[in-house]
């Protein structure tokens, strides 16, 4: 069968690929546009280490046909930082140490963005039901929900 | 190299056209949280998948002039929980649906496909079929309509005849002084199947119960709609007798597996239970609408 010819944007890039239609998106991202970052823990939707947006949308990448991106805004774990400047929650995180292996934290980072796009000032209960669906064997989750807390009153702080 | 073809349909014509043509060899994809998964598994190998989110049909939330709702088959959880009416009129419905899944299972998950994955414990379907809520089905035929009970068939089975996609939701007007309510047993608080699953949808007036509809899920092949539980609350004041009744009948409804989640005597236990407390809270509910 022909792949096929996909045009979308990617981090904000106009981009092009070929895809053969049974790829999901997390294959052609980590495969042929090179965008490692996006993780594969489980291939099922369990884990939420392949989390990106789609037309702002949190999805995990490992059940989306790389097809479906046609015409689609798709954003990664490699658009959040602003070229050396890193987004304040990667740097919350760095600072409160909330990742260890670093396995599920670009899924972390792409998701708690979705939630803080979304909602500024989420509780503490909030942050833990939006990252349910973000596993992470190493670090009890405790350091990563304050990390999402804290950026967000900074955030909040540094509008005003 | 895969033999699998992707086509992404703009109208529903063409995609039941495709879908009849496939003789079978085709899966429809909406959110493509089952699909997807099924097709990593190797449960499925579709010659063709039929991508349907690019129908207006199949997306659409549209409040009737009548008071009530049309949802789109392939409309995803998430956007559901966005519309500014549709959780304040299905607050239990609503719940139903957003408990499917991650939130990233929300951004796509949908409601039809929740119920044509045919799984006895699929969380929208209970809270449907307490909402008498009827499935809009088109297919080579023409259009027909099914209540949404109707529809499961057995574990991964539907009535739907080949070539047959579900377009939507029809739900009906809302009688003043009405209220639903979802709930679900799991052993953790997220991302997990129901080990029973429990929908009240009902009407009170002067605090009389007028009219009910209770749903059972994860305690038999299908979806249960539990009549006689219905039956037990309708003309009662949802007093202690009555709702030990209608817990009697869903009990009675249960023939369920035994499985590391929960041995048949705990599933028919638990489903009681839930009947009891949806129907408080649907209640509450109708009280303050
Ligand atoms: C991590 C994870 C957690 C989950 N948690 C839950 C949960 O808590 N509760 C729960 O109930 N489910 C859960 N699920 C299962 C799944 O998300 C739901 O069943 C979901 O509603 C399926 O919807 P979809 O749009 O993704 O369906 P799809 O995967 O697109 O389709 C499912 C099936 O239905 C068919 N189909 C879809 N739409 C139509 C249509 N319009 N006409 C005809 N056939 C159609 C497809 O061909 C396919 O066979 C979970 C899944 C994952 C991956
Ligand atoms: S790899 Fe996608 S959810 Fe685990
Ligand atoms: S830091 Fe290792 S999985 Fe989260």
């Amino acid at each position: 069968m022909a792949k096929l010819h996909i045009s979308a944007t990617v981090n904000g890039e106009p981009t092009e690929f070929l895809c053969e239609p049974d790829e999901t998106m997390l294959d052609v991202l980590r495969g042929p546009l090179g965008l490692t970052g996006s993780k594969e823990g489980c291939g099922s939707g369990d884990c939420g280490a392949c989390s990106i947006t789609l037309d702002g949308r949190l999805v995990c990448s490992c059940l989306m046909l790389a097809a479906e991106a046609e015409g689609a805004d798709i954003r990664t774990i490699e658009g959040m930082a602003e070229g050396d400047t890193l987004h304040p929650l990667q740097r919350k995180f760095l600072e409160m140490a909330a990742l260890q292996c670093g396995i599920c934290t670009p899924g972390m980072l792409v998701a708690a963005k979705a939630l803080l796009d979304r909602n500024p000032d989420p509780s503490e209960s909030e942050v833990r039901y939006w990252l349910a669906g973000n596993l992470c064997r190493c670090t009890g989750y405790d350091k990563i929900v304050r990390a999402v807390l804290e950026t967000a009153a900074e955030m909040r702080e540094a509008v005003r | 190299m895969s033999d699998m073809r992707y086509v992404v349909p703009r109208t529903l014509d063409e995609a039941v056209g495709a879908f009849a043509e496939a003789k079978g060899a085709a899966r429809i994809l909406a959110g493509g949280t089952d699909l997807l998964v099924q097709m990593r598994a190797g449960a499925v190998r579709p010659g063709l998948v039929i991508d349907i989110k690019k129908i207006a049909e199949l997306t659409g939330i549209e409040e009737t002039a009548d008071g009530g709702f049309r949802i789109g088959g392939a409309v995803a959880g998430a956007r559901l929980a966005e519309h500014p009416r549709f959780g304040k009129v299905w607050p239990g419905l609503l719940e139903a649906i957003n408990l499917i899944g991650s939130t990233q299972v929300q951004g796509r998950a949908s409601a039809g496909g929740n119920l044509c994955n045919g799984s006895p414990a699929a969380d929208s379907v209970p809270a449907m079929v307490a909402a008498g809520a009827v499935a809009t089905l088109q297919g080579p035929k023409g259009r027909r309509e099914m209540p949404v009970e109707d529809v499961p068939a057995g574990p991964g089975r539907t009535n739907l005849q080949p070539g047959e996609i579900l377009v939507g939701f029809i739900l009906p007007p809302r009688p003043l002084g009405s209220g639903d309510a979802y709930l679900r047993m799991i052993p953790r608080t997220e991302m997990d199947i129901a080990v029973v699953g429990c929908g009240v949808n009902l009407t009170l007036k002067d605090g009389v119960c007028t009219a009910a509809r209770v749903g059972l899920g994860a305690v038999a092949p299908t979806v249960l709609r539990v009549d006689a539980a219905a039956k037990a609350l309708i003309g009662s004041r949802l007093d202690a007798a009555a709702l030990d009744a209608a817990a009697a009948a869903c009990r009675a409804a249960c023939h369920p597996i035994d499985d590391k989640r929960g041995t048949i005597a705990y599933r028919t236990e638990v489903a009681g239970v839930l009947l009891k407390r949806a129907a408080g809270i649907a209640a509450d509910r109708a009280k303050g609408a």
